[in-house]
């Protein structure tokens, strides 16, 4: 699916790289740590998380995802939004909490990859 | 390729906000002079996970990028406060991380194993309360 599709399912607002919503996300992860999308991610180009600092999005850059996604409807900063920009990192945030956020996806054909 | 390039940062270790714009300097480099994304994947892993624990467990450092033909070399030095076991800190799961770095998102205990297995060669070398340098190597080849 892509980003936009995912936009759809969950109801996001876009926060920046709109222009990149037609990006393809063939997997993706959910995790609060990123010492576990560093260790443990492998090419999921999407990414939902409930922690809203930098390191998410320099942590999702070097992993070169698409994509990231703050559940329970958190916003980041205009700090994060600039690095986002920088990088061409859609932002998008939902209102769904992290379980529910996954599983609608999941139950729309997106997988976790290995 | 270039002639062998050198990149050389100050990672400021009172600022958590910037932790990894080294990383990112250096991930752009290698993109714009052609390393493959598989080399370049894991340099940015190796990095970033060195570079953050610079930050959070040390007072930030110096990093030193040479990147040749066939490899590419990182020196991270700090004048932290020293690892005293090695051998335990590089288990998985070890973290002597407090609280607050977990709820900045890191702590798990996993840096170092990751550095070790994305890079080809590791070496740590550290002095309790004088300090530690990490030396990774990635092969392009
Ligand atoms: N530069 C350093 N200076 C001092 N101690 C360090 C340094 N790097 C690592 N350590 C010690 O080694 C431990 C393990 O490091 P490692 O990177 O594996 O895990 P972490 O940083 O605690 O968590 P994670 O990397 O998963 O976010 C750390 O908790 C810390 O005690
Ligand atoms: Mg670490």
């Amino acid at each position: 699916m892509t980003i936009g599709d995912i936009k759809n399912i969950l109801g996001c607002k876009v926060i920046c790289c709109e222009e990149r919503l037609d990006a393809e996300i063939n997997t993706a992860c959910g995790s609060d740590m990123m010492s576990d999308v560093l260790a443990f991610v492998k090419d999921q180009s999407c990414l939902l998380t409930g922690l809203v600092n930098p390191q998410v999005v320099r942590t999702a850059d070097m992993m070169d995802m698409h994509c990231v996604i703050f559940v329970r409807g958190k916003m980041p900063d205009e700090s994060m939004i600039e690095l986002a920009r920088e990088r061409g990192i859609t932002l998008m945030s939902t209102g769904y909490r992290m379980f529910t956020a996954c599983g609608k996806l999941w139950e729309n054909g997106l997988r976790g990859g290995n | 390729m270039n002639d062998a390039l050198h990149l050389h940062y100050f990672v400021d270790g009172d600022d958590f906000t910037r932790a990894g714009e080294a990383s990112a300097n250096v991930k752009k480099t290698l993109r714009q002079i052609g390393v493959s994304p598989d080399a370049i994947r894991r340099v940015a892993i190796v990095l970033y996970e060195g570079e953050i624990n610079m930050v959070i467990h040390a007072n930030g450092g110096v990093i030193d990028v040479d990147i040749a033909p066939d490899q590419i070399t990182m020196v991270l030095k700090d004048t932290g406060k020293g690892i005293a076991d090695i051998e335990l800190a590089m288990k998985e799961g070890y973290s002597t991380a407090p609280e607050e770095v977990r709820s900045l998102g890191f702590g798990a205990g996993m840096g170092l194993s990751n550095m070790k297995k994305y890079s080809d060669e590791m070496k740590i070398e550290s002095t309790v309360n004088v300090g530690t340098t990490v030396t990774m190597k990635v092969n392009l080849s």
